[in-house]
């Protein structure tokens, strides 16, 4: 494995080409340009908005700006999971010539579309700080975990889109369940609510790693409180272990990519 | 100069022909399925096939190999380990220092960039640091011959010159060992003296060229030794000429897969000269090809084509006994029929595959194709090249000389000049 590592680091500069084209190609394609970047955050924060919204008209209690700001929050990592776990599970397939036609490290397509959705989620924060700036939602000693609990997800959805790239490369299908999965994820994953609205049964759905980190955010931006330590380590624990455990699957079915594409 | 760059030991790659299962939608099923019914897992096993078996060589830095064998030999498959893009499945591959492929030569380009991003993309696919690429940019663009076009989307490119950006960045790698597959074929024929004149650099820089081509002239004037591939076994390995003459005589008489099942069947053809059955002519020499037809069901209006084809040029002539004034003739099942056809090979040096095929009357049943049925070599004397010999002669020449007035010529020194140089 360390061979394995040594040679990626030798390719490092194709990591960067390569999330240079995703993200060049991207930004041509649309006329919207880095509107793009920001458009499905929007999209989410005006959902979340219109759930809060209901939420509080049949709770009978006012909508809060903490409310707003905390799905505003979430609503930028969530849609940095999808949209990289999207495009790296079609990363293999969409470069069907480059993965038959000349050798290198393939796990560079994944980890591309991951860093390139970096992008994109570091241009919506950009937008999203003259927001919150514009809500006075002011400062704390929290805000430094946000590196933390961000560069944990980019871990996770790093690990996940190394594993269903490669399983997608072999069955036609995944592409399917993971575009199921990320529909209906935003349900599993306390995104328009919290997790402390569900009483309880709240702990359940810490149990999907992404829960814990999005709360966490919530929690260190909106509400200036620490985020619950012990389900965060449990988030970064799944988060490691889906990198290690998706990098040794990765590279384990790796040798047959170009005979089976 | 002799350290080894590539060692190939006993390498064997298998392929599964038929079905894959390729979703999770029938993997599911059949797994279960496989639990109760043993015999299914059997069934696979045998649609595997040995896409190369035992193949072992070794490439020396500054040697051309070139690896030669029909569709199917494993020519591709043995280049792809080589470039490691897939793994043998027993056996080892050793490549020491950097590899570069002309294979696909654009396969890492994205319609969508210009062509300078483009090279810098394709120039790190291929191994290559943006440094190394910033210094060579402006020779990589000189090379192409599109500097106009460099900021152009390459979707607008016409496919040669997108083939040409992608072989430019290609040949600009330093490579250790350089594989290429056919590449030759794209550009027009300054490109490909370019292409030449870049690998003979590469070699000349001591790099090892592995070289996979179907033009046995440009394998014979490159590679020191050549190797050929029949159905994944390796046949011959050793010098060019040697190999390139067994893999053309094996060639001969190995009918194509058409018409297994035609009524009427070529059962033999012969090509000889005076003396008997023959490979070899002169240019200009008669041969005679004799043809053997017989029916495996009655058939009627049956001719012969008799044609020969070349490598590079196609066709090169056509006769049928229909055409040549025999008309056509009625065969009974069992009957055998023979004619011969006797003609004048007029061709310049080179190899040629003279074809035989059995049609019905104006082309409209094809019964058997063999092609080629053969393989000649024709030699013609020095002084006359391509593929045909029209047997040229100068017989009048003449230099009128520009009257000056200093030295005012005369007439008999310009005709006693024409004399000696006819003499």
């Amino acid at each position: 494995m360390r061979e394995q590592l040594r040679e990626f680091y030798k390719y490092r500069g194709l990591l960067y080409m390569l999330t240079y084209r995703d993200i060049k190609v991207r930004y041509k394609q649309s006329i919207m340009g880095f509107l793009w970047a920001i458009l499905m955050p929007v999209l989410i924060v005006l959902s979340g908005i219109v759930v809060r919204y209901a939420y509080a008209l049949a709770a009978h209690t006012p909508l809060q700006t903490a409310d707003i700001t905390g799905v505003a929050v979430k609503s930028l990592p969530w849609a940095f999971l999808v949209s990289s776990i999207r495009f790296s599970c079609l990363s293999l397939i969409n470069n069907k010539e480059l993965v038959t036609k000349i050798y290198f490290p393939k796990e560079i397509f994944p980890l591309a579309a991951t860093l390139a959705s970096l992008f994109d989620f570091v241009i919506a924060a950009g937008a999203l700080l003259v927001f919150l700036v514009v809500m006075h939602i002011g400062w704390s000693m929290y805000l430094f975990w946000i590196p933390v609990l961000v560069l944990t997800t980019v871990l996770l959805s790093a690990g996940v889109g190394m594993i269903v790239s490669a399983a997608s490369l072999y069955f036609r299908d995944v592409k399917f369940i993971v575009e199921v999965f990320l529909t209906f994820g935003i349900f599993f994953t306390p995104v328009f609510y919290d997790v402390s609205m569900l009483g309880s049964k709240g702990k359940w759905l810490l149990l999907n790693p992404a829960s814990a980190l999005l709360d966490g955010l919530a929690a260190c931006v909106a509400r200036h409180q620490s985020p619950d330590i012990p389900w965060f380590g449990y988030s970064l624990a799944c988060s490691l272990l889906a990198l290690l455990g998706g990098y040794i699957f990765f590279k384990h079915l790796e040798d047959g990519f170009a005979e089976s594409i | 100069m002799s350290d080894v760059v590539i060692t190939m030991e006993h390498v064997y790659k298998k392929f599964r022909k038929g079905e894959v299962y390729n979703s999770l939608r029938d993997l599911l099923p059949a797994v279960t399925g496989r639990m109760f019914r043993q015999q299914e897992l059997n069934q696979q096993d045998t649609r595997e096939f040995w896409a190369l078996q035992d193949l072992s060589f070794e490439v020396k830095a500054g040697e051309c190999l070139g690896i030669i064998g029909r569709n199917g030999a494993g020519k591709s498959t043995t280049l792809k380990i080589l470039s490691r893009i897939m793994k043998p499945t027993k056996g080892r591959m050793d490549v020491h220092g950097r590899l570069s492929a002309l294979i696909e030569v654009a396969a890492g380009f994205h319609q969508d960039l210009t062509g300078r991003e483009n090279i810098f993309l394709n120039g790190t696919i291929l191994g290559m640091s943006k440094r190394e690429i910033e210094s060579k940019l402006d020779q990589i663009i000189a090379f192409s011959g599109i500097e106009e076009f460099i900021d152009t989307p390459v979707k607008r490119y016409s496919s040669g010159m997108f083939a040409r950006l992608g072989f430019s960045v290609a040949a600009h790698v330093d490579p250790d060992v350089l594989i290429v597959d056919e590449v030759l074929s794209v550009g027009d024929y300054a490109f490909q003296q370019k292409c030449i004149e870049r690998m003979r650099n590469v070699l000349l820089g001591g790099a090892a060229v592995v070289f996979v081509s179907h033009n046995l002239r440009m394998v014979a004037d490159f590679c020191q030794r050549c190797l050929l591939l029949d159905r994944g076994r390796p046949v011959m390995m050793g010098p060019p000429h040697e190999v390139i003459f067994e893999y053309l005589r094996n060639r001969s008489g190995k009918r194509t897969e058409a018409a297994e099942s035609g009524a009427a069947q070529i059962t033999s053809v012969r090509i000889r000269d005076e003396n008997g059955e023959c490979l070899s002519f002169r240019s200009g020499q008669k041969a005679w090809i004799d043809v053997e037809i017989r029916a495996r069901a009655r058939c009627s209006k049956i001719s012969i084509t008799l044609y020969f084809i070349h490598d590079t040029a196609g066709e090169l002539m056509e006769a049928s006994t229909e055409t040549l004034g025999r008309g056509n003739f009625d065969l009974d099942e069992g009957d055998v029929y023979r004619c011969t056809f006797e003609l004048s090979l007029n061709f310049g040096s080179g190899t040629f595959h003279p074809s035989v095929l059995v049609y019905r009357h104006h082309s409209q049943t094809l019964y058997d194709v063999w092609e080629p049925a053969g393989t000649i070599f024709v030699c013609s004397e020095d002084g006359i090249r391509g593929i045909s010999n029209c047997f040229p002669r100068v017989v009048h020449q003449k230099i009128e000389r520009v009257i000056r007035p200093e030295a005012a010529p005369t007439v008999e020194q310009v005709n006693d000049g024409g004399q000696h140089n006819s003499s």
